[in-house]
């Protein structure tokens, strides 16, 4: 049931996204002074912001890059952070201990600051900053990943695969991995929210997505500062980001018993119905 | 050296293990060969390098924390010799092994008949070819019906299950020799029985050898044609089983012969070794067994006993003449 719920959102969210110019009432860029932090009205559902635009629109417009920028960055780190994980796991010895110490330091660093950085020596922009977080994202999934793969590779079943003849790809590939697929699941759904909100920071400071491109995380940094006086301009992009983020949680949680053959295996109740009927003849 | 009918002959095997503590002398110095056809127990106590010897032999060992010596050659080619690579094809088509625990030796993520065909795509066979001979096999190893079962998960079925599926998996690209570590030990006793049966019957029908490692002398005198006699490393005694179990020459062998319950015994307290077997950590200079034999003089302490051979098909270690 809440998996179903979740789906719903998530569905509903995607579609916001596609036929965001539909569904807007206003254009999300167009400036309004004489209608500054309106309360919400007939005219504005949720409000307006400090220059007047409204905020249903820019929530509605603002859903498209931040889904597709937090999908980013966790894509990025999982496409480099998973496999290194599972390599360095596997075959530990010198490179496991040069990764890991390197990580060490990334994470010694604030994650932030280290997107500073990277935006800092390649330029500004949403591209940017998405790649720079991802690359910061990389160490804590890859460290997650290895601790898995140490605890996967010594049980009996990836000693079984050694002795029947799969080579070391296969292993870590078809065996290991998706053994651990149902933690990084929801540690990636969690990333996905983190993203959002670091990519918010980036965008406040001026480094991420630039105004006036509407943002959930930029309008959120926008609205905290009027929080006592206004708080629809916060709240509205607020809750929509922690509701995506639970929603996406729900979901990784339901991957993640779907992947467990011993939940997935459940008998259907239809399998009951036919011998209820049969009674009642 | 090695005659033309054995399938596999360890000279002088050592290995020795990393750990915490330090390096840990599993194995030292052992001659064991497997013929064709055969059942070859290996029979010894927790410890005393029975599981060693048997993953050394597939090199299934982290190649960082293990180090060899001495020679394993498997059809007369020198298994040292060979690289990573080949070894892993050798792996599944040559010698494959099955393993104590069938409960956590499958993927808890695949259904068995998935798996079960791919071990057969991984050495090259077409797919629709694979799942019709993951059938034969599932009714070959006694998993009825076969089509129905290969749906299933590991966590659906029992142990005796498992253990037959995991044999079907060791056997199914047809190995010269089935490496089974203690396979029955997780087994309740009638299980026990089917399995060391259905392995007796596939080393008939496939003139498979079969290396029965296992610490139950029970078991060696049930199906086993020789058996080799481990402890501290070291073979203590070796030959045919019924020679053994007639007239076993080392003391250790014969204390763990009288340590077998019998029945009509009720009353009398079962046979014991006292003492424990020696701290693998440290180098032994004379007999291992010394410390615990009851016929130990002062030589047994001073230099390891020469092997001798009373016959073909029997031989151990003891200066104890004969």
């Amino acid at each position: 049931m809440p998996l179903a719920v979740s789906l719903l959102f998530l569905v509903g969210v995607i579609i916001i996204a596609v036929f965001a110019e539909k569904l807007a009432t206003h254009d999300p860029n167009r400036l309004d002074v004489t209608h500054r932090l309106d309360a919400p009205s007939h005219e504005h559902p949720l409000g307006t912001d400090k220059t007047g635009r409204d905020i249903y629109s820019r929530l509605l417009h603002g859903s498209r890059i931040t889904i597709l920028s937090a999908f980013g960055v966790v894509l990025i780190s999982a496409l480099i952070g998973i496999p290194l994980g599972i390599a360095a796991g596997y075959f530990g010895g010198l490179a496991d201990k040069v990764f890991m110490r390197m990580f060490d330091v990334i994470l010694a660093f604030p994650s932030l600051l280290l997107a500073f950085v990277f935006v800092a020596a390649f330029g500004r922009g949403i591209t940017n900053a998405v790649l720079a977080l991802g690359i910061v994202y990389v160490p804590m999934l890859a460290r997650l990943t290895r601790s898995l793969v140490l605890v996967e590779k010594n049980k009996a079943y990836v000693e079984a695969a050694r002795s029947i003849g799969y080579s070391n790809a296969h292993i870590m590939m078809a065996e290991i991995l998706p053994n651990c697929v149902d933690t990084l699941a929801v540690q990636m759904t969690l990333d996905i929210g983190y993203a959002v909100l670091d990519l918010a920071s980036m965008s406040f400071l001026g480094l991420g997505v630039q105004p006036p491109t509407p943002d959930w995380g930029a309008m959120l940094e926008d609205g905290w500062i009027v929080m006592t006086s206004n708080p629809f301009v916060a709240l509205a992009p607020g809750t929509m980001i922690v509701m995506t983020v639970v929603a996406l949680n729900i979901f990784g949680d339901g991957v993640r018993s779907y992947l467990d053959p011993a939940q997935k295996k459940l008998p259907s109740i239809r399998k009951y119905r036919r011998p209820v009927r049969d009674l009642r003849k | 050296m090695t005659s033309a009918n054995d399938l596999i002959s360890i000279r002088n095997l050592q290995v020795s293990l990393m750990s915490a503590r330090g390096l840990v002398h599993a194995v030292r110095g052992i001659d064991l060969d497997v013929q064709r056809g055969e059942i070859h127990g290996v029979v010894g106590e927790s410890g005393c390098g029975k599981t060693v010897t048997a993953k050394s032999i597939m090199r299934l060992y982290d190649e960082n924390i293990m180090l060899s010596g001495g020679h394993i050659f498997f059809e007369g080619y020198d298994m040292f010799s060979l690289s990573e690579r080949e070894i892993q094809a050798l792996r599944g088509s040559e010698v494959s092994m099955i393993f104590q625990d069938p409960m956590t030796a499958l993927n808890p993520l695949y259904t068995i008949g998935y798996q079960l065909e791919e071990t057969l795509t991984n050495k090259g066979v077409k797919k629709m070819e694979a799942a019709a001979r993951a059938v034969k096999l599932l009714e070959d190893v006694g998993v009825n019906p076969p089509e129905s079962r290969k749906s299933q998960y590991p966590f659906e079925m029992s142990g005796g299950m498992l253990q037959r599926v995991m044999i079907a998996m060791a056997i199914s690209c047809n190995p010269k020799l089935l490496i089974a570590d203690e396979p029955t030990t997780s087994l309740d006793v009638t299980v026990q029985a089917q399995i060391l049966d259905l392995l007796t019957r596939l080393r008939d029908g496939r003139y498979m050898s079969i290396l029965m490692i296992t610490h139950n002398f029970g078991i060696v005198a049930e199906i086993c044609d020789r058996v080799s006699v481990m402890y501290a490393g070291g073979i203590v005694e070796s030959g045919d089983v019924r020679e053994i179990f007639r007239d076993p020459r080392h003391p250790y062998t014969s204390d763990l012969i009288k340590s077998i319950p019998r029945s009509g015994t009720r009353g009398t307290l079962l046979a014991t070794i006292p003492g424990t077997p020696p701290d693998l950590l440290r180098e032994i200079n004379g007999c291992a067994y010394a410390p615990r034999c009851r016929y130990a003089s002062g030589v047994c302490a001073e230099a390891p006993p020469p092997p001798r051979s009373i016959s073909e098909s029997h031989s151990y270690a003891c200066v104890r003449g004969t």
